[in-house]
């Protein structure tokens, strides 16, 4: 068959400025870090794009008493309407500069640019405006009659989703009249940086945000703070079970969005192309670097051979490479120790015994590259099949009859989400019925909405985002 | 000649049945002024662990019930508690002390819970599940379901705790495990053989009785335990260590707070120990 090669089409990096280095943003200004400053780098060349302030205990410990005042004096009294208003102002700026913030989250993250450019930013956009219109309704959200908030919000974001994930986190905790002191992942700061200017340019109180950088230790000191009144976090089961231990017999709030082994069941009588789309779409979209991801795929024994054929023949069209180039599908691993992960799992993968496929393509020579690849004849026992690998792998396991499939799906301690693919609408509904999980897609994959709740069951962790139940967390005298 | 009474042995709940306990131990429990009343059983590690096999066990079955039909159930234990109304005023006389009227109103209050929270079986998924307005060509709706196997540790008290904190678990559709009242477990236990008479299926409650420090730790750390309930333990320090125990498996955590009886609850004991499940699905031609 002859293939026609796509021309390069590059995104300009002209939309974003560097800094040669970056400060904390405290209280409304950005000021030096008293930790040791680090470097982030764009993982798809490995060129250091910036140096970032780290975080000591005394910097948190300024942005939380920053975030305090802020909420006492200023945004607990300001009435809803007024806060709305600065999450709408938000959205927009997000809006008028998203072209800028996704070429920054692509250098700083190394996804794909179109991911960034008509995913992750337009949904973060989203986010602030859908909780916007929350901000003066609180007391209709059914969540009680007189819901207050609580006070200072510790937020803690991972590097997969930066931007949205500070959407995420901070669009509901601002709505409900609380103030944040957010840390983004080690690896991915800019974008929350760059948020910190949105923040000023939208005139959003001193103190209302404020974005703390660096590490582990940065992390701990922001959800251990005494002062803080919730704890929200989004990132690795093991992380979150310290959290959760460290919050414990201190009355703060938290909320885990954690770790997941989705089942992706496909039955005989899915439509497979679609099917096809949506394994690919749940499992290589954003390097695998996605918490719900569909990484185990089931699928019934009889159209195993034909599904397997024509997902390897889809993935084949994979294109891997330059994260900017907007005809890219699979970017960079978003650091060299995930990518170490990565290559360790799935050597595991190997010597356990499961049949290694990886898209035959040319990776680039240099940077953290992981060609999209599955894994056959698994068992439930295999590690690959267990835990989660984070990375472009999909492990495939097969089933007979529909009890089985809700079995091995629900066979795991992780309940994030779930996809089912059939074209019969009472297979569907049963199916869905009896997954353990906080979010099932069926015929679909990957769909997101900051009107739709989003979170686990299980050790995928607890609490709900998004839609009125991502609320909740953020209020007191709130039932759910 | 005066009749001698037939008294009763006090057992464990478990599983629809009620054994003593593996270790064969009990302990004395006294009534209000400090007589022995009666030996209850003390429970070991053994019993909670096979109490939660047997929650797990009944956990199929009793969330796949329409919420209807929970309701129903729920119901009937009201009917069944209100038909040995008098039983329990007794009980609760002889364990605290109180006069008959304050008696009458733990017990009314205890039927009254029972029937409000089973009304709400058939309700909740309404009030606070519902369709999600996405932007997309999808039909996208989010309904509670329960979590699974909650161990409860029940507030100091007889009965109108114990009613308050197992009532909203199973009418949601979870089971559980109760730790009852260390001081007042016999009650607990009479109102086990209420709901072994109110078609609760063996295994939706299981109780325990014995030192609350000795068997709440094993279900703080049990791995098929999805979530606890501390509302019964009075220690800070406890509480603290049984949530800490908890994170190994990341239970859903009701931490304990000072509640009024007596009051009418709000929906969050029932929506602690719900999750949200959200389906997606397309729509087009």
């Amino acid at each position: 068959m002859a293939t026609f090669e796509y021309a390069p089409a590059p995104e300009s990096r002209s939309a974003v400025t560097l800094r040669a280095s970056y400060g904390l943003f405290v209280n409304g200004e950005f000021v030096d870090g008293r930790g040791t400053p680090f470097t982030t780098t764009d993982p798809a060349t490995e060129e250091v794009l910036a140096e970032v302030a780290e975080a000591d205990e005394r910097d948190v410990d300024d942005a939380v008493k920053a975030a305090r005042r802020a909420h006492t004096r200023v945004w607990s009294r300001m009435s809803g309407s007024e806060r709305g208003k600065y999450l709408f102002r938000i959205a927009r700026l997000v809006q008028e500069r998203a072209r800028e913030i996704a070429v920054l989250e692509t250098l700083d993250n190394g996804k794909p640019i179109k991911e960034a450019r008509d995913v992750d930013v337009p949904t973060a956009a989203a986010h602030f405006f859908y909780y916007a219109g929350w901000a003066d309704k609180l007391e209709h959200a059914g969540l009680g009659t007189s819901p207050a908030s609580l006070g200072v919000a510790g937020q803690v974001i991972p590097w997969n989703f930066p931007f949205l994930m500070l959407a995420w986190k901070v669009a509901p905790a601002l709505a409900a009249g609380n103030t944040v002191v957010l840390k983004p992942a080690e690896t991915t700061p800019l974008t929350a940086l760059l948020f910190a200017e949105i923040c000023q340019q939208a005139d959003l109180p001193p103190g209302v945000v404020n974005i703390v950088t660096g590490a582990g230790a940065t992390g701990h000191a922001v959800v251990a703070h005494d002062d803080v009144d919730k704890v929200a976090f989004t990132g690795s089961t093991e992380v979150g079970k310290a959290i959760a231990r460290s919050v414990a017999g201190t009355g703060k709030k938290v909320t885990l969005e954690l770790g997941g082994k989705a089942a992706n069941i496909v039955y005989d009588d899915a439509p497979v192309d679609q099917a096809v789309e949506g394994i690919v779409d749940g499992i290589f979209f954003n390097q695998g670097h996605v918490c719900c991801a569909g990484s185990r795929l089931l699928v019934q024994e009889s159209v195993a051979e034909e599904v397997l054929e024509r997902l390897k023949r889809r993935m084949a069209t994979l294109r891997v490479g330059d994260p900017l180039d907007k005809n890219t599908d699979v970017g960079a691993i978003n650091s060299p120790e995930q990518l170490g992960r990565i290559q360790e799992l799935v050597g595991v993968g190997e010597a356990e015994g499961a049949e290694r496929w990886s898209v035959p393509c040319e990776l680039p020579a240099k940077g953290s590259w992981f060609a999209p690849t599955l894994f056959t004849g698994v068992s439930q026992a295999h590690r690959i099949a267990r835990e989660e690998i984070f990375g472009p792998v999909l492990s495939v396991l097969t089933f007979r009859t529909p009890q089985e499939a809700v079995a091995k799906a629900n066979n795991t301690p992780y309940g994030l989400s779930a996809g089912v693919w059939s074209d019969k609408g009472s297979r569907i509904l049963w199916t869905a019925a009896r997954l353990r999980a906080g979010v099932v897609w069926s015929n679909t994959f990957n769909k997101f909405d900051p009107a739709s709740p989003f979170g686990g069951y299980q050790e995928s962790g607890y609490g709900r985002e998004g839609g009125r139940h991502g609320l909740a967390p953020y209020l007191k005298g709130s039932e759910r | 000649m005066t009749r001698a009474d037939v008294r009763k042995t006090y057992k464990l709940y478990l599983g629809g049945a009620f054994p003593r306990s593996e270790s064969g131990r009990s302990y004395a429990v006294e009534d209000a002024k400090g007589r022995f009343w009666a030996h209850a059983s003390r429970a070991s590690r053994k019993d909670a662990r096979d109490a939660v096999v047997a929650a797990r066990k009944a956990f199929d079955g009793w969330s796949g019930r329409t919420a209807y039909n929970r309701g129903q159930v729920v119901y009937r234990v009201a009917e069944v508690l209100e038909s040995r109304r008098d039983q329990f005023e007794a009980e609760l006389r002889t364990a605290e002390g109180i006069t008959t009227s304050r008696a009458r109103t733990y017990v009314d209050a205890a039927v009254d819970r029972l029937v409000w929270y089973a009304g709400w079986s058939d309700k909740l998924a309404q009030v606070v599940g519902g369709a999600n307005p996405v932007s997309g060509p999808y039909l996208n709706h989010s309904a509670p379901e329960p979590t699974g196997v909650v161990a409860v540790v029940a507030p100091a008290g007889p009965l109108l705790g114990l009613v308050s904190v197992v009532a909203p678990v199973i009418a949601t559709g979870n089971t559980c495990v109760v730790i009852a009242s260390q001081p007042h477990p016999l009650t607990a236990i009479t109102l086990a053989e209420v709901m072994a008479t109110s078609d609760v299926p063996g295994g939706v409650v299981n109780v325990l009785t014995g030192p609350q420090d000795e068997i709440a730790p094993w279900l703080a750390s049990h791995m098929d335990v999805n979530a606890i309930d501390l509302t019964g333990v009075e220690d800070p320090e406890a509480a603290r260590n049984l949530e800490i125990a908890a994170a190994d498996n990341l239970k859903r955590v009701r931490r304990p707070a000072a509640e009024d009886w007596l009051a009418t609850p709000g929906l969050d004991r029932m929506t602690d120990f719900l999750e949200t499940k959200t389906v997606w699905h397309p729509m087009g031609l």
